[in-house]
């Protein structure tokens, strides 16, 4: 046991390690000596989209509504927040979606609710090759399914235990679910310390010893200990400096890589998750907006709350232009989700918004062979629709009254892709 | 008031704090200056030393321990060493700060209207309760808050994060400072809310013609909004120019690296993400030389051990005029654009 007693090792630098330029960051070896050559080498591209990878997880109309209790003595529930209301998405083997919204869009509720950290008001959550139910299983039948659904959050300053080491937070997992002999969970932690880059001497270390960016690897570290199959990643990296941010970043898409995770990737900056996710669905006030690999969202979205967001990105390139970027102006704040607007819930902020978008809510419709949107007057920026694209489809005129004329097409509205879908260009249904 | 002097000036400023553990030297030999109607975006780490420096320019630090050193000149009045008597006129009147975290510096007890009204009045004696009530619901109006007559009587909890920023940019603008210092105004908000706090501070900067100082490490509002780029790194300015020529032909390898940490949101999708190796220094006993040559990948270019032993001078590189880096690199432009420009922005390299 020779790295109990730290405090007497020479080796151990004294001054505050908070901020110590930490050779001992990079895989052992001191950083000066890389070229840039050879940091670059270890750099990574876009994670790319494997559109054959089977789904890990299917999310089906799922619900969360939080009650809202009258103050007082009797504290009846006097309505619900619907934080999230009705999503549905897949989550491909070993690949990557992303999550993006404002805050309070319902992003980290979702998040939660795989983990099973919230017990769902409806709908399903299909999990791994069994399609196991995680919404509808016990907690003690969830118990052994935390293995494979893992978390990583946002604040690594909070989400670490102060008072335990680095040894046991690591270890901890590997306890409750007894996967290893209790002499083995030792060795078995170094190895994950040396995974995520950290040094595995630092076994009996407190967090506070640690940077920012050192403890999020220490709750990385957690999160891989079980082997999981899927990671749910709610702002790894908002939190750190943006140096820090890159080799997060960079670690993550090399255990993906090595271990085949899947990620659901919960972040609000929309240039890291075009970096990590193949695939991204924007969500706005509970509800999914749009879903499309990466191409399409940031190439062609056709949803304005989705164009409005990227047009908001501060850009550095535009220095070498000079001066801000048009953008589409979003007037006011998000509605509360007590008492969402009706029809379309981003109406009251929406330029393209008439009539229709208050009477009938916009089904999440699939327009290409990976792309789903929810609008009525779903198109390109800068060239949508005059009439809304639905009204056939909903059986209704272009006021969002019913029709008797038509009659309403059945709309597929489960987490993947079909083979068929709407053509926004000519209105028809085609296939591939 | 001197037309020849930029309307703040920070000459050689250095500020040192005595702690426990030994003098930290949180900010050495800093220089810069603003123009009114302009804008400088100061960009680095947490611990760079870009809150420091700007917390001095408002005599925020504790005059018994924090040891400041150098001069800033505000209008052409010196404030260090000012008496605090001085620095409460200039507070709030010449000089305003916004904070990042709007709820944490906005006071919980009292309602937002009085909260306002306060800043006007400490600065105009004469004016009665009424007249500073009216000058905070017309700021409010201002800064874009939805019923200002009403919601000025609200509490900062009943605002949401976007509408406190905005109370507090108008609590910062109350008196028409000539000089508006925003240490992380959006870094907390979302993206929208960002866009419209950036496009508030514009149109405002305008009208008022007022020097800003942006300090964020967000690359792209300094794209966006800052004339003026100043990089700094453990304490010291490392780049300093334009903001065109820092984005664009940047000379020093820890902008580079900034940069190239970033994705770039319509950028190549083959670019790739490169980290800065390493953690920024304790500033209690700094390297040795350049400060960042523990964590620099280009020092291998540099003959001998210059970089270790040698601490380079902050002088004017040889792309243009007013461009400044502490940097030993001999032929920093070529090796950006031949080692670190194909790895981070292929598509630039294109339209080149």
């Amino acid at each position: 046991m020779s790295n109990i007693n730290l405090d007497t090792d020479p080796e151990r630098n004294p001054e505050n390690p908070e901020t110590r330029h930490a050779p001992e960051l990079a895989k052992p070896g001191d950083v000066s000596h890389l070229s840039f050559a050879e940091i670059a080498a270890q750099g990574h591209g876009a994670t790319r989209l494997d559109p054959d990878a089977p789904a890990v997880l299917s999310v089906d109309d799922l619900k969360m509504y939080f009650p809202v209790k009258s103050s007082g003595v009797v504290r009846r529930t006097i309505g619900h927040v619907q934080a999230v209301d009705g999503i549905s998405f897949e989550v491909p083997r070993g690949g990557s979606l992303g999550l993006v919204g404002e805050s309070g869009c319902g992003k980290s509720t979702t998040g939660r609710l795989i983990t099973r950290l919230y017990e769902p008001t409806g709908g399903s959550m299909h999990f791994g090759e069994d399609r196991v139910d995680l919404a509808k299983v016990s907690n003690r039948a969830m118990k052994p399914l935390r293995r494979d659904v893992q978390m990583i959050f946002q604040d690594p300053y909070t989400s670490l235990n102060p008072r335990h080491t680095v040894g046991s937070i690591v270890g901890a997992p590997l306890a409750v679910h007894k996967v290893v002999p209790k002499d083995k969970i030792k060795d078995r932690v170094k190895e994950l310390l040396e995974v995520v880059g950290l040094n595995p001497e630092h076994y009996n270390r407190y967090p506070n010893e640690f940077s920012g960016g050192q403890r999020q690897r220490i709750g990385i570290a957690r999160a891989l200990t079980l082997n999981p199959k899927l990671l749910v990643a709610d702002e790894p990296v908002s939190a750190l400096d943006v140096s820090i941010q890159a080799q997060v970043i960079n670690l993550l898409q090399e255990l993906q890589a090595e271990m085949g995770i899947a990620f659901l990737f919960i972040a609000h900056d929309l240039a890291i998750v075009r970096h990590f996710c193949p695939e991204v669905a924007v969500m706005y006030l509970g509800k999914i907006v749009e879903i499309a690999d990466r191409e399409t969202i940031y190439g062609s979205a056709h949803h304005p709350y989705t164009q409005a967001l990227l047009s908001a990105v501060p850009d550095v390139k535009q220095a070498a232009v000079g001066g801000r970027r048009e953008r589409i102006r979003l007037e006011g704040d998000v509605p509360s989700p007590i008492n969402p607007p009706s029809g379309c819930r981003f109406r009251t902020r929406c330029h393209l918004a008439q009539d229709i978008c208050a009477k009938v809510e916009p089904p999440l419709l699939q327009i290409g062979p990976r792309h789903k949107v929810a609008c009525h007057f779903a198109g390109e920026l800068g060239d949508a629709p005059r009439t809304p694209v639905t009204a056939g489809l909903l059986g209704v005129d272009g006021q969002g009254s019913p029709d008797p004329s038509v009659t309403p097409e059945d709309i597929a509205t489960g987490p993947g892709y079909e083979k068929r879908w709407f053509d926004v260009k000519s209105r028809q249904m085609v296939s591939a | 008031m001197s037309s020849t002097e930029p309307f703040l000036v920070v000459e050689d400023l250095t500020v040192r704090f005595p702690t426990e553990d030994g003098l930290v030297t949180a900010v050495q030999d800093l220089s810069y200056s603003v123009e009114k109607g302009k804008t400088l975006g100061i960009v680095g780490e947490s611990g760079s030393g870009k809150s420091v420096s700007s917390m001095a320019v408002l005599g925020l630090h504790d005059a018994r321990t924090a040891r400041i050193t150098g001069s800033i000149r505000v209008d052409g009045q010196e404030v260090v060493g000012l008496n605090e008597a001085g620095l409460r006129k200039l507070r709030g009147r010449q000089i305003a700060m916004i904070f990042q975290d709007a709820l944490a510096a906005l006071h919980p007890f009292y309602k937002i209207g009085g909260q306002l009204a306060e800043a006007y009045q400490v600065h105009h004696p004469k004016a009665t309760k009424r007249e500073a009530r009216r000058k905070a619901v017309e700021m409010l109006d201002r800064v874009g808050i939805p019923q200002p007559d009403r919601r000025v009587d609200d509490f900062p909890h009943q605002f949401s994060g976007g509408m406190r920023q905005r109370a507090m940019i108008a609590m910062g603008l109350i008196n028409d400072p000539s000089l508006l210092i925003a240490d992380e105004p959006t870094t907390a908000l979302d993206v929208t809310v960002q866009a419209q706090i950036l496009d508030l501070l514009q149109d405002l900067q305008r009208e008022f013609n007022s020097a800003v100082i942006i300090i964020t490490h967000d690359l792209g509002v300094i794209a966006e909004m800052a004339d003026d780029v100043l990089v700094m790194y453990a304490g010291r300015g490392v780049e300093y120019g334009p903001g065109k020529e820092i984005l664009t032909r940047p000379q020093m390898p820890y902008t580079w690296g900034l940069l190239s940490s970033v994705p770039d949101v319509r950028g190549d999708t083959d670019s790739k993400l490169i980290p800065i190796p390493g953690n920024p220094p304790s500033l209690l006993n700094p390297p040795t030389g350049c400060a960042f040559h523990p964590r620099c990948v280009h020092s291998d270019k540099v003959e001998g051990d210059l970089c270790v032993t040698t601490m380079p001078a902050f002088e004017q590189g040889n792309t243009g005029a007013g461009h400044l880096k502490r940097c030993h690199l001999r032929d920093p432009e070529v090796i950006f654009e031949r080692e670190v420009l194909p790895v981070i922005a292929p598509e630039l390299l294109e339209e080149k």
